[in-house]
């Protein structure tokens, strides 16, 4: 097992955002999250990655407890987010991001080939390596967002919401480009609103209601849920 | 001739105004806070150098040095004791807590130095160069004060575009959570930050007791407020902004006193600003502030 969620609850206040929830995610898995707006599917990927902090409960990521650990210690683990909205560095131009993404990697030469195999992955970034991020359109800002994310080398991706904003042929295409990303062994944790999408490409699936996982299963099970298939997939 | 000789010396005054504008933009663009105990980072600087060379007899230059030293130690530790503990409080009590530390650091001079003006030594004398026949004399220090601000600002230009320690402080700038996704230490940023504005301090207290040699535990608080609006006239948060803002701001005060009064010169001073801020309210050079949807 790769990430181990137990027993995650979070707090805003007296509001109980997530309630115990736990979850896993194998190695080479891509698992979906699913559920509406507001079910707490970004507050699991912040707690994930130590930006906010559960009650309890523990994360195991590749072995190891995280969930007391600072956000800026999980990130060398192997463990990278790309969260919602993109959040590139507008200021900053596409190859600045990009060596943001490998910041905590010493390994020159790597750096140097990953960078090519992003830049090959997304050719759009090698375009316009020297303008700034905040001039590139909503689809170029989520390549980079991934592009930068896996200048970290990651072992397992959270993406939050990486089809928020975009046209539908650009939706198709980043999906494309999530299955292939995890054809090359990465791990991938998908959370999405646009359950059809997330659904077609995970191998299992959780779909998270009111701070709750009420459904679970392989990603074709959950999608032939009756339940699921009125709620979320209309 | 004259209006020439006041040019320069408005340069050198705000050139002084310059590097102490440097750690209220470069905190406020970090830290999103005012650091309005920085003028007083300023006064300990002068202390420190006034008894490095007065008491201790140390050589001009190592002085400076050893004011840098204990200005960056001491903006280091004023962080961490009375800012760090605010990271998710609100503004104002970071704001409140700054002018707490700045009023601390006045009263501890009073206690351990006294409040008695000291005569600042001479630390450098370079002496003047006469041009024009002698028709025109500049003080080689302020020529230096000068170079020197323009070197800081070149190497930190520099520092922050080039390095990844200063690229890393550009993210954090923009969005700290993202920028601690890609393992970035929010908090030795700020640290660092804090330093690199209380070292330049040092420097702006040793300049600006140099041409102005008076030493008290006020001294910092006007310097202080003219180079923050130095800040806020270039767009707060601008490096670019805050060297031509304080450049502007020493040669209107200087040009002011020459030429309209000397008593009225802070008034006209701050007039402009006023006036700057209803026509242009994020500075000179300050970025627009857009709301995100």
């Amino acid at each position: 097992m790769l990430l181990e969620v137990k027993d995650m609850n979070v707090y805003y206040g007296v509001i109980h955002a997530i309630k115990n929830v736990s979850f896993e995610v194998n190695q080479g898995e891509i698992v979906a999250l699913i559920g509406a707006n507001g079910a707490g599917k970004t507050s699991i990927m912040h707690t994930i990655s130590g930006l906010i902090h559960s009650r309890g409960g523990s994360i195991q990521f590749d072995g190891q407890e995280i969930s007391k650990m600072a956000p800026h210690k999980i990130p060398g683990l192997g463990l990278i987010q790309v969260p919602e909205g993109r959040h590139v560095f507008t200021e900053m131009t596409v190859m600045e991001n990009l060596e943001m993404g490998a910041y905590l990697r010493k390994d020159k030469e790597n750096i140097q080939k990953d960078l090519e195999r992003v830049f090959k992955r997304f050719s759009r970034l090698e375009e316009r390596k020297n303008q700034l991020a905040g001039t590139l359109s909503g689809g170029e800002q989520q390549m980079l967002a991934m592009g930068r994310a896996l200048m970290a080398n990651p072992k397992l991706l959270l993406l939050d919401e990486p089809s928020m904003g975009l046209s539908p042929i650009l939706v198709n295409e980043i999906f494309d480009i999530i299955k292939n990303i995890n054809k090359d062994g990465v791990t991938v944790l998908l959370v999405e609103q646009n359950a059809n999408k997330a659904l077609s490409i995970a191998d299992r699936a959780y779909v998270l209601e009111t701070g709750n996982i009420t459904i679970s299963g392989p990603a074709k099970e959950v999608a032939d849920n009756p339940k699921v298939r009125e709620a979320y997939l209309g | 001739m004259d209006f020439l000789s006041f040019l320069i010396t408005g340069l050198g005054l705000g050139s002084v105004y310059a590097i102490i504008a440097l750690g209220y933009t470069m905190v406020y663009g970090i830290a999103k806070m005012l650091n309005f105990a920085h003028g007083d980072v300023i006064m300990i600087g002068a202390y420190v150098a006034f008894f490095a060379v007065g008491k201790f007899n140390m050589p001009s230059l190592v002085a400076v040095l050893f004011s840098v030293l204990v200005c960056t130690l001491l903006g280091v530790l004023i962080e961490r004791l009375a800012y760090k503990p605010l990271r998710d409080a609100s503004t104002l009590s970071v704001l409140i807590t700054a002018i707490g530390v700045s009023y601390f650091l006045q009263n501890a001079a009073q206690i351990l130095w006294g409040s008695d003006t000291k005569i600042f030594p001479t630390m450098f004398d370079f002496g003047n160069i006469s041009l024009f026949n002698g028709q025109l004399q500049i003080s080689l220090l302020t020529l230096i004060t000068i170079l020197v601000c323009i070197v800081i600002m070149v190497v930190l230009t520099l520092f922050i575009n080039k390095t990844k320690t200063g690229k890393a402080m550009r993210a954090c700038s923009e969005d700290k959570a993202t920028a601690q996704l890609m393992g970035i230490n929010v908090d030795t940023t700020i640290s660092i930050t804090f330093a690199i504005g209380s070292g330049l301090a040092a420097i702006a207290s040793v300049l600006l007791c140099s041409t102005y040699p008076a030493v008290n535990p006020t001294l910092g608080s006007m310097p202080g407020i003219k180079a923050f609006t130095a800040a806020v006239f270039g767009g707060i948060g601008s490096i670019p902004g805050a060297f031509i803002g304080g450049l502007l701001l020493g040669v209107l005060e200087t040009l002011a006193k020459a030429y309209i009064s000397s008593q009225m010169s802070d008034a006209i001073v701050f007039l402009v600003l006023i006036i700057v801020l209803l026509i242009k309210p994020t500075g000179l050079l300050g970025k627009k502030i857009s709301e995100k949807v």
